[in-house]
């Protein structure tokens, strides 16, 4: 009971900040709908006894990477959007199109094959597990993630060198 | 008695109470030590006028805070602008919920995650939104010169924080508070505290957890996002009365979590120092405040002694200093950990 009025609350939440996210005039406005959506998401992951996956998602982008967002667009002093938008530019079709497209494949998905959706374990998102799995089973596509991170990290350093 | 205490609806708020109570109740009586210990350090006197010692001092300018005109600049984003100063103090409040004050575990902590560690952190991780927030809607340069400071700091020595963090993970195999401090029982006392473990691995560990909590709690000498000589007071500067209270609030309140994960990472939480008689009489609370104690001292001691880093310095500091030495740090852990096995 209480478990189903949390869980009622937080997807209201999370619907709510996302169509705030594109919704709201202001950049920086949009970005705190995107942090509180982030913290609801992390809710959820509770939910399914997800705590490593709830932890990391709160550290990792709520509390990192939404900070450099903000950052960013405080550096950048962004106006309101309609400054930035171009004129007689295919942005708005496209956009249209995709999230029409968006919209079809997550209800075929939803409509058609949830029914045959099976639970997982429910101890899939503890550390020990997560741990497991990635050290294991993923372990190769682990690496190449820290090589790709540590890729852009390097690059990062020296197109801003070239700047310096 | 035992009765109340095993039952749910009862023990939960209760412990909610203890703990959030706590550091509240310490905040006030915080600012009078402050003041008066660094009165102490450079002779003077410190504020000794309301009530014996002074020590009515706190409400005196509670009331004052209560009071004080509240000022609204203009062209702010009031929105954001009143949401700063709660959500600066409302993780600092969230974060000791793990942390274990005793070996009683009905009465502390609020919940004894499996991750606790990492609960912490991710709520540590949160307080700089407050403090960038509040710098930005304040309209003035100033103030976003200190939120953006105060970003960038509790960013960089996150890392390095996280690191001597995760050397005590690797020594406990556990991420939940409570198993930390048991990891640190044993017949030898506080030698067998993560502090003296792996001499001098663990003290290393310990000494940059130690330079990175006055970092993160933007404690002087890392005070540079409310600089008064040059921010006047930073993201703070357009805020007063009440929602000024909250910030200060925050910092202290901030302070006393810390110490607690401090304690409870390395000095043994509640365990008593020496596992023999006398001192094994002392309950693990009373053992906890103590220490706890000494880290506030700690705080106090160093705005007293030491200047004000400049920003480069912080910079280097953090990433070229501390940051290496806490891998290589963590490194050498687990090879004796590896070696031991």
């Amino acid at each position: 009971m209480f478990g189903q009025i949390l869980f009622i609350t937080m997807a209201l939440v999370i619907v709510v900040t996302s169509i705030g996210v594109v919704a709201v005039r202001n950049p920086v406005r949009s970005a705190l709908n995107l942090v509180a959506n982030f913290f609801a998401l992390a809710v959820l992951y509770l939910f399914l006894y997800a705590q490593f996956v709830a932890a990391v998602q709160i550290i990792v982008y709520a509390g990192a990477i939404m900070v450099l967002f903000l950052f960013t667009i405080m550096l950048l002093n962004l106006g309101s959007p309609s400054e930035l938008s171009e004129r007689g530019d295919l942005k708005r079709p496209v956009t249209w199109g995709l999230a029409l497209l968006f919209v079809i494949v997550l209800a075929g998905g939803i409509f058609v094959r949830l029914g045959e959706a099976q639970p997982t374990a429910d101890d899939l998102g503890t550390v020990q597990m997560v741990g497991k799995f990635l050290f294991t089973d993923w372990v190769y596509p682990f690496e190449l993630t820290s090589i790709l991170l540590l890729i852009a990290i390097v690059g990062a350093i020296v197109m801003a060198k070239r700047r310096l | 008695m035992e009765e109340l205490l095993n039952n749910q609806w009862i023990v939960i708020p209760l412990r909610i109470i203890i703990v959030v109570g706590f550091v509240l109740a310490a905040v006030p009586v915080l600012t009078w030590v402050e003041r008066r210990v660094l009165a102490l350090m450079q002779i003077r006197k410190g504020p000794n006028r309301v009530g014996p010692a002074g020590l009515l001092q706190p409400v005196a300018d509670g009331i004052k805070l209560f009071f004080k005109e509240d000022v609204l600049p203009e062209r702010v984003d009031r929105f954001i602008y009143f949401l700063a100063p709660a959500g600066f103090l409302i993780p600092v409040l969230c974060a000791p919920a793990v942390i274990p004050w005793g070996s009683d575990d009905r009465l502390t902590p609020i919940a004894d995650v499996n991750i606790g560690i990492l609960f912490l952190l991710a709520m540590t991780s949160l307080t700089v939104y407050g403090i960038v927030l509040a710098g930005w809607s304040s309209n003035n340069k100033y103030s976003l010169l200190g939120g953006l400071r105060a970003s960038a700091q509790t960013i960089s020595y996150e890392l390095a924080m996280g690191l001597s963090i995760i050397s005590v993970v690797l020594l406990t195999g556990s991420l939940s508070m409570r198993d930390m401090v048991l990891n640190q029982q044993g017949s030898l006392g506080l030698l067998n505290w993560h502090v003296f473990r792996f001499f001098p691995l663990g003290l290393i560990a310990t000494g940059i957890f130690l330079i990175a909590m006055l970092a993160e709690t933007n404690r002087a000498p890392f005070d540079l996002p409310e600089a008064e000589t040059e921010l006047i007071a930073g993201y703070h500067t357009e805020y007063s009365s009440m929602k000024f209270a909250m910030f200060f609030m925050g910092e202290y309140a901030s302070m006393v979590t810390i110490s607690a994960v401090m304690v409870t990472l390395f000095f043994g939480g509640w365990l008593s120092p020496l596992p023999f008689a006398p001192f094994t009489w002392i309950p693990g609370p009373l053992w906890f405040l103590m220490k706890l104690g000494v880290f506030i001292y700690f705080f106090i001691w160093v705005r007293a002694t030491l200047p004000r880093l400049r920003y480069d310095m912080l910079m280097k500091l953090g990433w070229l200093r501390l940051l290496p030495t806490a891998l290589v740090n963590l490194f050498l852990v687990a090879i004796v950990l590896w070696w031991q096995k």
